[in-house]
């Protein structure tokens, strides 16, 4: 009796853990199901690299090429900013910073992280745009706008798990680089980061999925032009943003070709994630 | 969209018989039967709540503020009702209102041929657009034909409208908005130029202000109703963007705002009672205050 | 030995400059933070009042208070919790002492890791086709609460199962050895100590669900109305401070709302720290 009320626990636990499985798997097909048929019928490469975007009118284009480059681009000028930033501060808690100061920051990055995407876009709308706009020119809502806030968002993704991967590595390199008359900085620059490149690379990934994927931050700041943008000043469009701003409205084919945004984001997200997690593995066997 | 059948929900797997399942198949089962339960339970409380003592009123955001003052009268006069305005756009607010996720929807388009057939429009008022401008943008007066250019992205710079040197940025709403429909068909014209792709886009009337009020070179397109002290409406041909304007047929930019319900069947006693009331001389009055044009009288088909 | 001296002196003076850098780097990261928390807060407090929490929004909340949308976020998150913690606590309690590593935990783990990088637009869309439209639920409690669960269900197991292995071992061996079964093992030694991490998680959650936009806005809707029941819609604060800020309705509301969204945060953020410390404390202790 005792035996089999455990069997039955163990078996309700193995259904209530796929349950993550499941609710994957459900995301997956609906997704799916609500935009792949129009990737078919227009044609992956139409899809994705035609850059005329006019959904609501008759034999409407449906061609996401100038958000997919809206989101390169702002994705790449989040890593540019929140990488070096990120790494800095991961060297400086884990290296530098005496005891007391570290452990603010940890908490201090925890709540970077726990502040709502909305609260950054509306502070990258308050403050960033306006100075953009007197000091640099053009509209304000732009590329770099959009990129900053976002290198910013990014930071406690980069930040935490690169700070794990330099504790994990082993003293034992540390005060061997040391014993050889490396430097401080040399044992940093030299030992501790390639040693720890795998997780550096996994919160790069993760923070790139990050900056990929958030919507409503950039909503605010990016200006959704329809343009490739040429320059960081351009306002321009992410793939995200777009759905953001055109779902309510969408109805028939044009609200498909935002699902099947959704598809592309979301196959992208997918891989990035493999990649991740191709990472991590390697720091495991490492 | 399928729709769901509710009794694609009795699927006979719960049972846990001793056929042992694949451990994964059953997992699975189970998790779906556990959400399509959870579906089932919600359809119908749904169904039983909707008609007693609230109602859902969805669709162009352009409408919307003016439905929510109106249901925030409303339901001061008529405690314990709810009409919850939810602006979700025009389009969707239309489709919404076909299969009755939504009991009211609200346009601030027309609505178009095979609509028609399903949805019967009822004008609650006219609407001006009314083209803006920062306050201390020295333009004043653009013709239509202007306008046009401007929004088609010929004329890029201020300069070319008697303004000073400066490159004109663009304000435009997304796709699938009712006003940017109403502002094509109005200002851009059948066959005429589309609108520049390179605009700046804004999800809501409120927004393309924001954009105005902050940007000095910036133009765009709201609703008359909306305009605040901190943006400037533009003359078109000489007149002014006004609710005298708009009634006695000057300003040409006009478009109705529509409430739409389904055709063949009353939309329940609190949808039909706020919908009076919003014809109603009170509702009518307070969308008059909020800078509307009250309907002309002949075009609301509300029967009684 | 000049020239090694020169080098020494060379890698002294890029270590200065590398150091100058990294400082720099750490101390512009908190003014940052430090920024936005106060700018927020600065502009926000003033127009903080008790009317302003427990009155109900007016004209759009260009007046008034921003009442239902606390409501909301409070019924939305619950709601999302009470989903999501059973099953995440399941499956971490499954996965830590119900089973061994195999293709089917692998696939598990790969479940809860991916759904953890799927951005919350497509839990939008997702929650929009399914919830609201497949199963009619329409924009509701209901919606936006399963929605989030299936969001924050990652972040809840992996805390959990993190919580769960720090249990020393020797614990369950002496419940063993009095008698009891799996199920009272866990239930009475492993789940007992696991609970401030436990807490964590959830707390962590919850922090996510508050905050959360893209994934709420289009399940559970933007009605500015009190809810009434489980199918009603309604608007979050993210929402509400979303819709006032982007729509420039109010700013005066816009960073009232935002303090709270604020403040709410970081209430959060100290209690889950809080309960890590002691959880940690514990541990020590124990160990």
């Amino acid at each position: 009796m005792e035996a089999l009320r455990e069997r039955l626990i163990g078996r309700a636990l193995l259904v209530v853990a796929c349950s993550v499985i499941l609710a994957l798997a459900i995301i997956t097909y609906f997704i799916f199901q609500a935009g792949l048929p129009i990737i078919v019928r227009l044609g992956l490469d139409d899809f994705l690299f035609n850059t005329r975007w006019q959904p609501a009118e008759e034999g409407g284009s449906f061609g996401i090429g100038a958000m997919v480059l809206g989101s390169l681009w702002v994705t790449l000028g989040a890593l540019v900013v929140g990488v070096p930033l990120g790494l800095a501060v991961a060297v400086f808690s884990a290296e530098l910073a005496p005891e007391w100061l570290s452990t603010l920051i940890r908490p201090a990055i925890q709540l970077l992280a726990g502040i709502p995407s909305v609260i950054y876009g509306f502070v990258g709308l308050m403050v960033l745009v306006p100075w953009v706009r007197t000091h640099l020119g053009g509209p304000g809502l732009s590329v770099l706008t959009a990129a900053i806030v976002l290198g910013i968002m990014i930071l406690p993704n980069i930040i935490s798990i690169s700070e794990d991967s330099l504790r994990a590595v082993p003293a034992a390199y540390r005060e061997g680089a040391l014993a050889l008359g490396a430097t401080r900085w040399q044992t940093i620059w030299g030992v501790l980061i390639p040693a720890a490149r795998s997780g550096i690379g996994a919160s790069v990934i993760l923070g790139m999925g990050r900056a990929l994927g958030e919507t409503m931050a950039v909503i605010m700041m990016i200006g959704n032009s329809l343009q490739v943008p040429r320059s960081l000043l351009d306002p321009a469009t992410t793939v995200t943003s777009n759905i953001g701003l055109e779902m309510a409205y969408a109805s028939g084919e044009h609200r498909e070709a935002l699902f099947a945004t959704g598809v592309v984001l979301f196959a992208f997200i997918m891989v990035l994630n493999l990649a991740a997690n191709a990472f991590s593995r390697r720091r495991l066997q490492a | 969209m399928e729709p769901m059948r509710p009794g694609k929900i009795n699927t006979p797997a719960l049972t846990p018989g001793p056929g042992r399942l694949a451990r994964r198949r059953s997992a699975l089962i189970g998790g779906a039967l556990a959400l399509l339960f959870l579906g089932a339970l919600a359809g119908c409380s749904r169904g039983g709540n909707s008609t007693a003592t609230q109602i859902t009123v969805a669709g162009s955001t352009s409408v919307t503020p003016f439905a929510e003052q109106l249901a925030e009268e409303f339901m001061r006069q008529h405690r314990g009702q709810q009409v919850n305005i939810q602006g979700i756009g025009s389009s969707a607010g239309i489709q919404a209102t076909q299969p009755g996720a939504a009991d009211i929807g609200m346009s601030s388009r027309a609505l178009q041929t095979d609509e028609l057939a399903e949805l019967e429009p009822i004008v609650i008022a006219l609407d001006a657009l009314a083209v803006i401008v920062h306050p201390d943008n020295p333009v004043e007066n653009l013709t239509l034909e202007q306008v046009r250019r401007v929004f088609a992205g010929e004329i890029a710079n201020w300069r070319e409208l008697g303004g000073p040197d400066a490159p004109i940025t663009l304000v435009n709403r997304e796709a699938g908005s009712g006003t940017r429909g109403a502002f094509e068909e109005l200002v851009m014209g059948k066959g005429g130029p589309p609108l520049s792709y390179r605009a700046i886009r804004q999800g809501s009337n409120g927004s393309v202000r924001a954009v105005v009020e902050g940007d000095p070179v910036a133009i765009g397109y709201i609703s008359l109703g909306v305009v605040s002290p901190q943006v400037r409406a533009l003359r078109i041909d000489g007149v002014e963007a006004s609710a005298a304007n708009v009634s006695a047929g000057r300003y040409k930019l006009v478009r109705p705002f529509l409430f739409v319900t389904r055709r063949g069947g009353t939309p329940g006693p609190l949808a039909t009672a706020y919908l009076e009331y919003v014809l109603g001389e009170e509702g009518q009055r307070s969308l008059a205050q909020a800078g509307l044009v009250p309907a002309p009288r002949k075009e609301t088909r509300w029967k009684r | 030995m000049t020239a090694g001296k020169t080098r020494r002196a060379g890698a002294q003076v890029a270590e200065r400059i590398a150091f100058a850098l990294i400082w720099t780097s750490a101390l512009a990261t908190l003014a940052v933070l430090a920024f936005i928390v106060l700018y927020i807060l600065d502009l926000g407090l003033p127009h903080v009042s008790w009317r302003f929490l427990t009155s109900a929004p007016e004209e759009m909340g260009r007046e008034g208070g921003i009442l239902p949308t606390i409501i909301g976020t409070i019924v939305l998150t619950l709601g999302a919790v009470a989903i999501a913690a059973p099953l995440g606590i399941g499956a971490a309690v499954f996965l830590t002492e119900y089973t061994w590593e195999s293709p089917v935990t692998r696939a598990i783990r790969f479940g809860a890791e991916a759904l953890a990088g799927v951005p919350s637009i497509i839990f939008g869309l997702f929650g929009f086709i399914f919830f609201v439209t497949y199963l009619k639920m329409g924009w509701s409690i209901l919606s936006g609460s399963l929605t989030l669960a299936i969001m924050i269900l990652p972040t809840i197991i992996r805390t959990a199962e993190e919580a769960i292995r720090t249990v020393p071992n020797p614990y369950r061996d002496v419940s063993f050895g009095l008698g009891a079964t799996r199920w009272q093992m866990v239930t009475s030694v492993v789940l007992p100590n696991a609970l401030p991490g436990i807490i964590t998680g959830i707390i962590l959650a919850i922090g996510r669900s508050v905050g959360e936009t893209a994934a709420v806005i289009f399940t559970a809707g933007t009605a500015l109305n009190m809810p009434t029941s489980l199918v009603s819609p309604l608007r979050t604060m993210a929402v509400h401070f979303y819709i006032l800020a982007i729509e420039g309705i109010s700013l005066e509301k816009a960073y009232a709302t935002g303090a709270i969204l604020i403040i709410t945060t970081l209430t959060v953020n100290v209690l889950a720290n809080w309960l890590i410390v002691r959880a940690v404390r514990r541990h020590r202790r124990k160990s």
